[in-house]
Parts: structure tokens; sequence; C-alpha cells
């Protein structure tokens, strides 16, 4: 076939009123529902902690820093050291959330241990409930979320959360928190730190499938979540956590 | 980089997130609510003796209001959107009322009590005055030029109505900042039911602090007698809120020792250390102790007039400071 300019011309305007007028459609009509493989109500994610497994190398935090882009001097997730002196206050260290590790200890004489953290992903959580304008949500598969969007950088959020887990994202000038790796749970994959974890001390499971160990891990072990008092329906569990820890 | 973390602040909070900005708000309302009960005192509760200082207790609370949102607008990180606040409100936050409190206070109770209070002068002016100055004054009489005694009273009717309506008003406008303080659960020390009280007395004590002050420095600057009866009303007021403020402060501060839990280890470090200088000197000390010894001196004693005016006004700044 013989084309001239004029054709090709011809051909790629139409081409080109083509693809922007589906372009404004998608847009009318918002983007493409997300595929039948991931379905917001079948989960309920939260969290386990192994204390005991936990090393306290810090590969976590280091994953979770990378994948997420977490703002330096800030963090979606960290590791306390607890050192505790029989009827001592606890020492508690996190140099720079644990993101190097940890230098030895310059006592072998007290109980020692690593205490991972990140946000508890609170059924009834004092972040939310304090929001002024909805930004901060959970989820219906449980995953307590920000709209960076909407989000006015009030802090009033900061202050609310028990556990720290929350800061204004330097850059973008909205709170910012961890979402469990919210783009990669939602594609079967495990978080980041999870994932990172050379010992399996934090494993992502949820609540909604039955055939997740989890529901074996609660019925075996002592589990606590942190600051149970707080009544906040935290879903990241911790195995044999010590009473010193807060 | 920050060193690193240890004892009782997690890694994100080591940056301070509400900080003087964030004080400054409670601060400044605590003016307006406090100088508007000083001008309720002449309205509704007939207290004569405090007339000359209506007016400006009035301007001063307008003036303090509508500043009064600026260092929380710089405070957001996001300030164009502080509008969502009122368009899309979160009903469960203690925070989401706050615009619509503040309005309801701006536009109900205070505009409409001033408009009141100079609607005479206003008509007079728009009366009098040529060019420009007159369309102003034309505009604000909002189309009614009846200064008839009949059309006054009704006025002071009025008037006296929003002022019944204003004086909740101004506790809610205080209480309620109290309130989204005193309900976060994770900041025991903040968290307490008397939040509210004791931010709604310590506005009283600075509201009428600051009009004590202003009301001397206006005499001063317009070379007019200062209404030494005036005066020493509103210094007595002055003290018996202090009172009432101070003892709540403390009662707060004497369970809180007294009860010592874990909470407890925390601040009394803190004020040990960090603290000691700023609260316990400061604030405690120089800021409440100092002033309601010479306000309490006062009631006991009687001081030539110099002697009094120099003892307010020294009480009156320290207290606002």
């Amino acid at each position: 076939m013989d084309l001239s300019r004029r054709d090709i011309f011809k051909i790629g305007g139409k081409l080109l009123l083509l693809a922007s007028a589906g372009a404004t459609l998608e847009e009318i009509l918002g983007a493409a529902p997300p595929s039948e493989a991931y379905r917001m109500a079948d989960h309920w994610w939260g969290m386990i902690i192994d204390i005991d497994k936990c090393i306290g190398c810090g590969s976590c935090v280091r994953a979770c820093a990378q994948e997420n882009q977490v703002p330096a001097g800030f963090f979606r997730t960290w590791v306390e050291r607890y050192q505790v002196e029989e009827g001592k206050q606890p020492l508690v260290d996190s140099p720079n959330g644990a993101m190097d590790g940890f230098p030895p200890s310059k006592r072998t004489d007290l109980k020692s241990f690593f205490v991972p953290k990140l946000c508890n992903q609170c059924a009834s959580s004092p972040c939310v409930q304090v929001c002024p304008v909805g930004a901060t949500f959970v989820s219906p598969d449980g995953v307590v979320l920000v709209d960076e969007t909407y989000c006015l950088g009030c802090r009033y959020c900061v202050q609310a959360c028990p556990y720290g887990c929350r800061y204004l994202h330097p850059q973008k000038r909205t709170v910012d928190k961890c979402t469990l790796c919210y783009h990669r749970i939602t594609k079967g994959l495990t978080t980041a730190c999870c994932e990172n974890c050379p010992t399996g001390a934090r494993q992502l499971v949820d609540f909604k499938n039955p055939e997740d160990p989890v529901h074996e891990f609660l019925r075996n072990n002592k589990v606590e979540v942190l600051k149970p008092y707080m009544a906040t329906g935290a879903k990241v569990y911790y195995k044999d956590l010590d009473g010193a820890v807060r | 980089m920050i060193p690193g973390v240890d004892g009782f602040i997690y890694p994100n909070e080591v940056e301070l997130q509400w900080g003087l900005l964030v004080v400054l708000y409670p601060y400044i309302t605590g003016l307006v609510a406090g100088a508007f009960i000083l001008a309720s005192l002449e309205r509704v509760f007939k207290v004569e003796a405090v007339r000359p200082t209506y007016r400006l207790a009035l301007l001063t609370a307008l003036a303090f209001l509508l500043v009064a949102p600026l260092p929380l607008q710089l405070h957001l990180g996001h300030p164009e959107r502080s509008l969502e606040m009122y368009l899309t409100p979160h009903r469960s936050s203690a925070m989401a009322m706050f615009g619509f409190v503040y309005l309801w206070y701006l536009m109900v109770v205070l505009l409409l009590e001033i408009w009141l209070e100079y609607r005479a002068d206003i008509v007079r002016l728009a009366q009098t005055t040529t060019g420009w100055q007159r369309l102003v004054y034309k505009l604000l009489t909002l189309g009614s030029e009846n200064v008839s005694p009949e059309a006054r009273r009704i006025d002071d009717k009025v008037s006296y109505i929003v002022t019944v309506i204003g004086i909740p008003s101004a506790f809610l406008l205080h209480g309620y900042v109290g309130f989204i303080f005193g309900s976060i659960k994770a900041n025991p020390w903040w968290s307490s039911p008397l939040m509210p009280i004791v931010f709604l007395f310590s506005a009283m004590v600075s509201g009428i602090a600051a009009v004590l002050a202003l009301y001397m420095a206006f005499m001063k600057v317009k070379k007019m007698p200062l209404d030494m009866g005036c005066l020493d009303t509103i210094a007595k007021y002055l003290f018996y809120t202090f009172v009432i403020d101070f003892s709540l402060e403390m009662l707060d501060l004497v369970q809180r020792t007294y009860e010592a839990d874990e909470s407890f280890r925390t601040l009394d470090f803190m004020v040990h250390t960090r603290l000691w200088g700023s609260q316990v000197i400061l604030q405690i000390c120089v800021g409440t102790l100092l002033p309601l010894a010479l306000l309490a001196a006062n009631q006991l004693w009687r001081f030539s007039v110099s002697r009094r005016k120099a003892m307010y006004l020294a009480a009156s700044l320290l207290t606002m400071m």
C-alpha cells in the first residue's frame, strides 16, 4: 500500500483523537476495577511477632526504608533493645531506629531482648478517631492508611497515636506511617519487613483466612498486644512480651 | 541524623510536632474569652465599676480573635486544605468542630455585639462625614439609621441577649480547646477531664489581665486619668479567677504526685530537668505566685494610688507572660 505523507498525518491524527478520547473516558469512569484476585472484604490483616526470634539486625528497618522511601530520621518500623536489671528501670535504646543494628551491650549481666515495632493497625484507632477531615481511615481489609491528597498536616493523629508510629513527611508535608506494604499485600506478596527478616520473627497474617497459621499461633502461645489498656484494638500480636515493654 | 534514642521517647517522637505555633492559639483565644467575660460583667452582671473598659474589652476580644487562627494556619503542613475542615468535617474528631465554634463566636456573638454597641456612633458618623468615609459608615449602618430612644432601647435588649448567649459561647470556645488537648489518651499529662475547666479559668485570668494592662496603656497614651474604682474592681476579679485557676492546676499536680503512677516518673524527670526553668521558675513562681501575691496584698491592705497602679501593671504583665 502506498501511503502519502498526507495519509500518514491523517491516520496519525485519528489515532491521536481516539487515544485521547479513550484516556478521557477512563478519567471520567475512574480507574479499572481491581482484579477479581483481590477482594478487600475477604481479608483482615495483622502481624505476629516472635520476640525470642528477633536478633536486632535491623534488616526489617532497612528493607522498609528502601521499599517505602521512608525519609531519613523517621521510621515506619524500628527495633528497640530492652536491657532489664532486676528491680530497676529498663534501659531502652534504638539507635537510628536500629537501621544499622545495635552496638554491643556494655553489660552482660542483664536480661536483654529486641522488640520490633510498627503501626499496630488498630481496629478502633485513636488516630483515625481524631483526624478532623477523615484523611486517615481503616480500610475494609483492616489497614490504617492516610490519604495524602487530603491530609491537612495538622498532626493531631501524631499526638493521638499511643505507639509513636506516625510522623510528618518532611517533603510531602502530610502525615506518613506504615501501610503494612499495602501495595504488596494486595498483590499476594508479604511486607518488605517480613520478607527480609532472616529469622522469621515477624509474620504477616490474615485473620479472615481460616488456613492462616495465625489461628494456631494464637491458640498455642501466650500473646499480648502493646499497651492493651489503651483499648485500641491493636492487631500486632507479640509472643512472650515482657512486662517492661512500653 | 539523630544520634540515638534512649529511655522514654520513641524514635519518631524526637521531633516536637506541636510547637510554639500550636501553643499560641489557646493563648490568644484565652485572651479573647477572658476579655469577653470581663465585658459581660458590665452588661449582664451589672458591675457598673468596669463600665470604662467595656468597649476596650470587646475590641480586645475582636482583635485577638481575628488573628487567632493565623498561627494554626501556619502550623499546618498544607494550609491551603484547611477549608476541608468546614466542607468535610469528620464527626468523631474532637478538632472537627473547631471552625464552626470559631465562626459562631466571631459572627454571632462578637461582631453582632460590637455592631450594636457602636451603632449610634456609626449612624452619627455616616451623617457627619463626607467622601469615602461616609460611604464606609453608610455600609456599616447596614441600612438602619434609626437611633431614636425607642430603637436604642431595643438595641440594648438585643445586646443583652447576645451577651447572655455569648457567655456560654466564650466558655464553649475555650473549654472546647481544652477538650481537644484533654481527650488525647495517648498523652497522660494532657488526658484529664479537668482540662477544659483549667483552660477556661486560665483564659479568664489572662484575658482580664490583658484588658487591665491595655486600659492602663491607653489612658497613658491618651493622657486621660485612670478610673481607680474600675482598676480596683478588675484587679479584684483578676485575683478571684486567678485563685480558682491556680487551685485547679495545683489540684491536678497534687493528684498526679500523690497517685504517682507510671506516667508521673517521666513527668517528674522532665520537671526536674528540662522544664525546671520554664515551668517551675517562670510559670509557677514568677508568672503565678508573684502576681497572686501582689493582687492579694491589695485585697488585704490599702496602698496609695501610684503604688496600686504599679502593682496592678506588674501583676497583669507577669500574668500574661
